[in-house]
């Protein structure tokens, strides 16, 4: 257990500042990085889609993202007649809040050892300290906590809208949000158990020590993948932007929101999109691990953190250019009959192999009975799942069952 | 010092919320008041140094279960503000009456004869020790020391929900001949 620096012993007033100045860094970065990721996203699509893009606004466009901001800040803020007015208004602050808190956790750079609780940290006027805002004892535990909040943010701005679109979208959303948390929180057990603690900063240092101690075989390979997959659609990016599905729900839940406060909405997505890659740098990817050059480690582990950073904000945007939105039934399966299923089975066989390397399992009773288990267990679950086939074929097969 | 402050802030909060959750007309008013109750108790927890109990609070409680509240309010269509219908149950305004009497008369006994008071004060009688991170000793309890019961409940809870399935579920008619012919 080991904690902050900074906060440990007494606190006095420089400590104080360090901390208002990590948290002032990451608002004002966070906000840049948005500002940024718009920009990117729409010059990187138009040259999938061989267009141009936005090219008036500053050199390539760059500063097309403040002109839209400063546009919306003077447009006229609507409100629906049928509308809360307080949910109204509470509901964008929601998402845009859930978005800030959740990056709070991410080291963005610093040196890290494994098993040493001092490395990892710079110096900030005089005191050593971690490079990230926050390093609770619940670590990731905040990520899925800030996700499970930011739902409210979608399902209240749908419903207080007093408008149908919005209320389908908000309810589409809500409901996708909670099953896929799920196959999230599971992905993360997976690293918890690889690393050995929820810190986001241990598991970052249980990582160091080059490539080869990134857990490729426990983490990289399944949880990885279901991590990816489950997190692009906590974001409602396409594939899985049934939220904001324009053919049949206008716009979705944001549909009667305008001015700033839909920018409000429209930031807290991007934000989201950058924290979630940075999470997924931290779990599975060592963090700002890297090769230091010069002699220079305050800067190339920043450096390498963001690089990171920028890999996973292009597949965002590769997968919008390239994937086609799935159907709703489709996701519901996806998420709750092949992602957590599998989640499940791979905690339990991780486990089992790594019981089995410590000498703390005998193999062969060990194979005979896991693999019994195992066929039961994938009968069960094909039967259960053919058997709700067929009760959806009854349900929707056209009769005159009406008549009788 | 800043216990007491951190307590009684929490305190407010969560007691705003205890009351507008009944006080409140609507009912995802409601809803939000009690979600801003357990946002209060989360704190709480961190105060008592219990991290995983609050992340977990934040979790299940604010993150699902009043998620699914809202979800039942919106889809049943009772997001209305209505004027609820008291005095249904005989007697219910009396008995509750009487019952926060009772309830009123406890807790002002405790605080006139309980010399000492530990509000706001961490916990004195557990086994946190700030050294071992508060996950090892929950799993320790759940997984080691009362296995079974924790087993066991699991169980319960899987019963309860494959019943709440059975009972809900409306079987089509299952009438194939008709079907049959009607190909």
């Amino acid at each position: 257990m080991s904690g902050d620096p900074l906060l440990r012993g007494t606190i006095d007033f420089v400590d104080v500042l360090v901390v208002l100045f990590k948290v002032g860094i990451a608002f004002g970065f966070l906000l840049v990085a948005t500002m940024f990721m718009v920009w990117f996203e729409r010059k990187l699509i138009s040259d999938m889609q061989n267009r141009i893009g936005p090219n008036v606004a500053g050199p390539w466009g760059i500063l097309q993202t403040l002109a839209d901001g400063l546009k919306f800040f003077f447009k006229e803020d609507l409100r629906p007649r049928e509308a809360d007015s307080l949910v109204f208004r509470l509901a964008p602050y929601l998402s845009v809040v859930t978005a800030f808190v959740a990056f709070a956790i991410v080291p963005v750079g610093g040196v890290f050892k494994d098993g040493d609780p001092t490395s990892g940290t710079v110096s900030l006027f005089g005191k050593e300290t971690y490079l990230q805002v926050a390093d609770p004892p619940m670590g990731i535990l905040l990520l899925l906590a800030a996700s499970s909040i930011a739902v409210y943010g979608i399902m209240l701005a749908g419903w207080s809208s007093g408008s149908k679109y919005p209320l389908l979208g908000a309810v589409r959303a809500s409901a996708q949000a909670i099953s896929y948390e799920a196959a999230l929180g599971m992905a993360v057990v997976a690293v918890v158990i690889a690393a050995g603690s929820l810190s986001t900063h241990d598991i970052v240092a249980a990582q160091s020590g080059g490539y080869r101690s990134w857990y490729w075989f426990a983490t990289g390979l399944i949880p990885f993948v279901v991590f990816f997959i489950a997190a692009t659609a906590e974001l409602n990016r396409p594939p899985f932007d049934l939220v904001e599905a324009e053919q049949e729900l206008v716009g979705g839940f944001h549909t009667e929101y305008s001015s700033i406060r839909f920018a409000m909405f429209f930031l807290a997505e991007f934000m989201n999109v950058i924290t979630m890659s940075a999470i997924m740098v931290t779990l599975f990817f060592g963090g700002p691990a890297g090769p230091i050059f010069f002699g220079l480690d305050w800067l190339f582990p920043t450096l390498w953190f963001f690089g990171k950073v920028l890999v996973f904000l292009f597949v965002f945007v590769w997968f919008r250019a390239t994937l086609p939105r799935l159907r709703y039934d489709q996701l519901m399966n996806l998420g709750w009959k092949v992602l957590i299923p599998v989640m499940l089975g791979w905690l339990l066989v991780y486990r089992a192999i790594v019981l089995w390397r410590d000498d703390k399992i005998d193999p062969i009773p060990t194979i005979i009975v896991g693999s019994i288990i195992a066929i039961v267990c994938t009968a069960l679950l094909t039967a259960a799942f053919s058997a709700g086939d067929r009760a959806f074929e009854r349900e929707n097969t056209p009769s005159d069952r009406e008549g009788s | 010092m800043v216990d007491t402050i951190v307590f009684v802030i929490c305190a407010v909060i969560c007691l705003t919320g205890a009351i507008g959750v009944i006080a409140a007309r609507n009912p995802v008013h409601s809803a939000l008041m009690l979600v801003m109750t357990l946002f209060g108790i989360a704190v709480l927890f961190i105060a008592q140094e219990a991290h995983f109990l609050a992340a977990v609070q934040v979790i299940v409680y604010a993150g699902a279960i009043v998620v699914l509240f809202l979800f039942v309010i919106m889809l049943l269509g009772v997001d209305v503000a209505t004027d609820l219908e008291l005095g249904k149950l005989r007697g219910q305004k009396t008995a509750a009456a009487g019952f926060a009497v009772v309830a009123l008369a406890v807790v002002g006994y405790l605080i006139v004869n309980v010399d000492t008071t530990r509000t706001g004060v961490q916990s004195q009688g557990g086994v946190i020790d700030n050294v071992t991170p508060n996950v090892d000793l929950l799993a320790e309890s759940l997984f080691d020391q009362y296995v079974y019961a924790f087993e066991l409940t699991s169980v319960l809870l899987v019963v309860a929900v494959i019943g709440a399935v059975v009972l809900s579920r409306r079987h089509p008619p299952l009438d194939t001949d008709s079907a049959e012919a009607s190909n």
